[in-house]
């Protein structure tokens, strides 16, 4: 397997560009020199280096994000030969070839590989997805968390915000208000936290109310999609058991 | 409340179930004494179902208006949902895609059958006793045949996954196991249902229920 790849001494790739926000996509195709161990990242570094599509003609430098380079940021998520995934983990040897790069739609296109996920951002603000702590006097410690517990809110607590659920999901588009599993999953993280426990309605409450929970279909394309192995169908139907009972608490006036 | 489409959500994915699933099953039973005793039980059976008192009301508001909800509001969903299965080949969102896409076959064939059974009796075309020989008429056509077919496979495969699916909506299965075992139980209840339907399906076929047709034909000729 490593001697074809060496063999081949060149990447192939065929990129789904976008000049403006509005504008028409087009593809181009690049060929690039191999080098061991590159990963999406590198070999997009390459082309900016020498912005030369494979006929020859140059062309603009291919525009992405990214930053942590270590799968923990989830600015490099992008759709590789079909899939949404972080690009920085993505390592050539282990992709067929040619390989294909585009911009996850689902998300508003600034320019080239790069989105804005300024969606998922707001679905955490409007969850309230934080612990609330302030007060107008010191409201002293809060209660603690048990260990176990925590290793297990731990797992949930690894979400980037990547998006690539969101991007995974036949129910998050134009025609769909629904909120997406990384905030569901999000609001049973911030409802196990002792503290946070103590907002738990008000956020049953935001994802009952229009562009919530309700718009999930069960598709479960999340859970295999998301890098970070967070349990999101897991979270959406316990999180749905608690929003039901809260509903049934809403009408029986308790 | 007006305008939330959670608790219409909640209500729509209810209805699924009281009464339209429990309707699917009785349906499936009532049909299926057209395998065990022929013409006679059916027709019997059919005559305990319009013996039932309030029939009318328990038609209009047990079956007429959930459908009606149900259906309209399951339109909507579906249109709302994009079908990625492609991309995505997995086998739960198959059965999502599957869910939009018998949901929209059920549509049209729930309200075609009706139209050729229940809505004749109720403009007088025949009697509840003439049901066996409809559906002598239309099991023996085999374009009819067909599309009752993928119908009934539309309908039940619907009806075993959207159970499965209402399970997991109202937080009854959460874990993935707990997911798993449920849709084991389900593709069983699909196979089980779907067998029932296609056997009745096929014993409407049989002489005894066209008797009754050639009689009414007779009947027809002289008037
Ligand atoms: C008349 C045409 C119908 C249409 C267009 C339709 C459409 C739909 C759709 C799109 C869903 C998916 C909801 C979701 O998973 O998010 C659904 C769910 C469901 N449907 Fe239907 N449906 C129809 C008739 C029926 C009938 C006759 C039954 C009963 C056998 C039924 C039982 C269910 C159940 C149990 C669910 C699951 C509810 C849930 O997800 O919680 N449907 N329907
Ligand atoms: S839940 Fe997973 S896939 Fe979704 S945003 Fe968080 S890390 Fe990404
Ligand atoms: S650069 Fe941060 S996840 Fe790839």
């Amino acid at each position: 397997m490593a001697e074809t790849t060496v063999a081949k001494k060149s990447i192939k790739f065929v990129i789904t560009r976008q000049d403006k926000p509005d504008s028409q996509p087009y593809k181009e195709t690049f060929e690039i020199p191999y080098r061991p161990n590159m990963n999406v990242i590198s070999a997009l570094m390459e082309i900016q280096r020498n912005p030369v599509k494979d006929d020859g003609n140059k062309t603009s430098p291919v525009c992405w994000d990214s930053n942590c380079l270590e799968e923990v940021c989830g600015a490099c998520s992008m759709v590789i030969n079909g899939k949404p995934r972080q690009a920085c983990t993505a390592l050539i040897d282990k992709l067929e070839q040619p390989i294909r790069l585009e911009p996850m739609r689902t998300f508003p296109v600034v320019r080239d590989l790069v989105i804005n996920r300024d969606r998922m951002f707001n679905a955490l603000k409007r969850v309230k997805a934080w612990i609330p702590i302030d007060g107008t006097y010191d409201l002293g410690p809060g209660p603690r968390m048990k260990e176990t517990k925590r290793q297990w809110a731990y797992e949930l607590s690894k979400c980037m915000t990547c998006g690539v659920c969101l991007e995974s999901c036949p129910n998050v588009n134009e025609r769909n208000t629904f909120i997406g599993p990384a905030a569901i999953s999000q609001v049973r993280l911030f409802n196990a936290h002792p503290t946070g426990e103590m907002n738990m309605e008000e956020r049953l409450e935001t994802l009952m109310s229009d562009g919530g929970i309700e718009g999930c279909g069960n598709s479960q394309n999340c859970v295999r999609a998301c890098p970070k192995g967070i349990p999101l169908t897991t979270s959406i139907a316990a999180i749905n058991k608690d929003t039901t009972k809260h509903m049934f608490k809403q009408w029986l006036g308790m | 409340m007006k305008g939330n489409s959670y608790l219409s959500r909640k209500l729509h994915s209810l209805l699924g179930v009281i009464p339209l699933s429990l309707f699917i099953i009785t349906h499936a039973l009532t049909n299926f004494s057209a395998v065990e005793g022929g013409s006679e039980r059916f027709k019997a059976a059919v005559g305990f179902i319009n013996g039932l008192p309030l029939v009318n009301v328990l038609e209009l508001f047990g079956i007429f208006i959930p459908l009606i909800f149900h259906g309209v509001y399951g339109l909507y969903i579906a249109y709302q949902s994009n079908l990625n299965t492609g991309q995505f080949s997995y086998g739960r969102n198959w059965a999502f895609a599957l869910q939009r896409i018998s949901g929209v076959i059920t549509f049209i064939f729930v309200f075609w059958h009706v139209y050729q059974t229940r809505f004749q009796v109720a403009i007088g075309g025949i009697t509840h006793d003439q049901l066996g020989m409809t559906m002598h008429n239309i099991a023996t056509n085999p374009l009819f045949f067909t599309l009752y077919v993928i119908g009934v496979l539309a309908s039940t495969f619907h009806f075993a996954n959207g159970m499965w699916a209402f399970l997991v909506s109202w937080g009854i299965t959460v874990s993935p196991r707990a997911q798993r075992v449920s849709s084991y139980i389900w593709m069983v209840v699909f196979v089980l249902v779907s067998a029932m339907f296609l056997m009745s399906l096929s014993a409407f076929r049989g002489d005894e229920f066209k008797e009754a047709a050639a009689a009414l034909d007779a009947i027809r000729t002289i008037v």
